[in-house]
């Protein structure tokens, strides 16, 4: 058996350039008056979303992100809160993917999704370039790469878009037989596929509300306040105007669970301290979840995660 | 036979794709949005060499193949077969078919040491080193004096290969040859 490396990845500069990433983060929260706050790592409970898996540990799970503790702070009246914190993701590996990762999280109460952009703008400026980034809808973003306008046509055209576009470039692969038939799966695919085109600093706004997540529709409901930032084709974050109403989240989680015994993936009883919480009050806020390493890695011209993190999943 | 899983995947492994045995090159993992996650890999065919670029759905699991790699000796052709021996001082014998060897074929020197992969331990591919020395049989006769440049002519060497040689070059010389580009490198020392 060879030995295990012994030896971290990057240099001492890059190590450095990580460090003083956190410091500017912090500096920058400061000066706004959002206070950092920490939450468990581990946690009570998984979370219901079928494509995310939190890794399971003695007396609960490993956070996938610090999202619902917060909301719990800020039920409790926390006002603008950051945290710097660690997350997990089970088997997710690969040249941006790392099974544990920097998340940098943070909530505006009074905010709207597109004021919280602004601030993103404000945060990014100094590290990349290309910001003020640019916005386009989903819709938009979908017409522009693919000519589809797939609210107007059968979803089979959907698969029927993504198949062309992996043929085009040498993919072999049927969407929809790898999608087991879920037109959803392939919008989101065919979104992915798009997202990863775009070059320049864009938020993509306005998600179709079957792909909401956590945040509130719009009014008339033809679209949620959902947004993600994708820059160079990596994305770099994904945020909400968060939904508030206890009531609507707690049948997204059901259907989440039904999608859950579907896929034949374990079941996660949904988590009640939250909803109560939403219950009590959550007030009106943005937040946003940004990848601390994916921004280092766009900063420094890296190719993999491996090269920004000290220990990387492989060198652990 | 053992199997492996999307999240096992790196370059190097090799696996059985449509029954056919391949090496994955690249492997990339991919979840848009908020989605199903799959993984994108480059595959190399190791009998045809052909690259196949597939999406599998992470946590979907392939075959593993019997594949390995060996450096072996050639030893001679019965006219069906190319016979090589191991290395490894076990004087193990295998016998590879003319598709195998393919273009290689016009690099087989007695005693030099090829790179044979055996799949379920037959061989399925068989690579010449990069640079071979090798005997001119047949050219036409050099030209006094010109040692530097000028043009070149074909020159066929012992294997049967024909390569473009400078001028300068005899017949019953050693030269040099790039098994990759099959082109002349130098004239042969010692």
């Amino acid at each position: 058996m060879a030995e295990h490396p012994w030896a971290p990845g990057g240099n001492r500069a890059r190590w450095q350039r990580r460090a003083e990433l956190f410091a500017y983060l912090r500096q920058f929260f400061a000066e706004r008056g959002v206070l950092e706050v920490d939450t468990p790592v581990l946690g009570r409970l998984g979370v219901t979303d079928p494509a995310l898996e939190a890794p399971a540990a003695e007396g609960g799970a490993l956070q996938t992100s610090p999202e619902y503790f917060m909301k719990r702070l800020l039920a409790a009246g926390s006002g603008p809160i950051y945290q710097l914190a660690r997350a997990f993701r089970g088997g997710e590996v690969g040249r941006r993917h790392n099974p544990e990762f920097l998340l940098l999280e943070w909530y505006r109460p009074g905010w709207d999704d597109e004021a919280l952009r602004g601030e993103m703008d404000a945060l990014l400026e100094p590290l990349l370039p290309g910001f003020p980034a640019e916005r386009l809808p989903f819709d938009a973003l979908l017409k522009q790469v693919f000519g589809l306008a797939w609210r107007e046509v059968p979803e089979s055209a959907w698969a029927e878009a993504l198949a062309a576009h992996w043929a085009a470039l040498g993919r072999e692969g049927d969407p929809l037989a790898l999608a087991e038939g879920d037109p959803l799966t392939v919008l989101e695919w065919l979104y992915g596929e798009a997202s990863e085109t775009l070059q320049a600093p864009t938020f993509i706004t306005d998600f179709p509300p079957a792909l909401a997540s956590l945040a509130a529709l719009r009014p008339g409901e033809e679209t949620a306040a959902r947004f993600e930032l994708v820059v160079a084709g990596v994305e770099l974050a994904n945020g909400f105007q968060e939904l508030c109403c206890a009531k609507t989240q707690r049948d997204r989680f059901e259907a989440d669970r039904a999608r859950r015994r579907q896929l034949g993936k374990p079941d996660v009883p949904v988590d009640e301290a939250l909803l109560a919480a939403l219950k009590a009050g959550l007030p009106p806020c943005a937040g946003v979840a940004l990848g601390v390493d994916r921004v280092l890695m766009l900063m420094t011209g890296a190719a993999s995660l491996d090269e920004v993190m000290p220990f990387s999943w492989a060198r652990r | 036979m053992a199997s492996y899983s999307t999240n096992e995947f790196r370059s190097g492994l090799k696996v059985l794709l449509d029954g056919e045995p391949c090496a994955i090159m690249e492997n990339e993992f991919v979840k848009p949005g908020k989605g199903q996650a799959f993984n994108r890999v480059r595959l190399r065919n190791l009998k045809t060499g052909r690259m196949w670029e597939r999406t599998f759905k992470s946590g979907e699991s392939i075959e593993a193949a019997d594949v390995m790699e060996l450096d072996m000796e050639y030893l001679y052709s019965d006219g069906e077969f190319y016979h090589f021996m191991k290395t490894d001082g076990s004087f193990e014998q295998v016998a590879a078919s003319a598709s195998a060897v393919g273009d290689t074929k016009e690099w087989l020197k007695e005693q030099e040491s090829y790179q044979i992969v055996l799949w379920n331990e037959d061989p399925i591919s068989v690579t010449a080193p990069n640079f071979i020395e090798l005997e001119v049989v047949e050219t036409d006769p050099g030209i006094k004096g010109d040692t530097a440049q000028g043009g070149s002519k074909p020159a066929t060497l012992s294997t049967g290969a024909v390569v473009r040689v400078p001028l300068f070059v005899n017949q019953g010389e050693m030269i040099r040859v790039d098994t990759r580009s099959s082109e002349y490198q130098s004239r042969a020392k010692g």
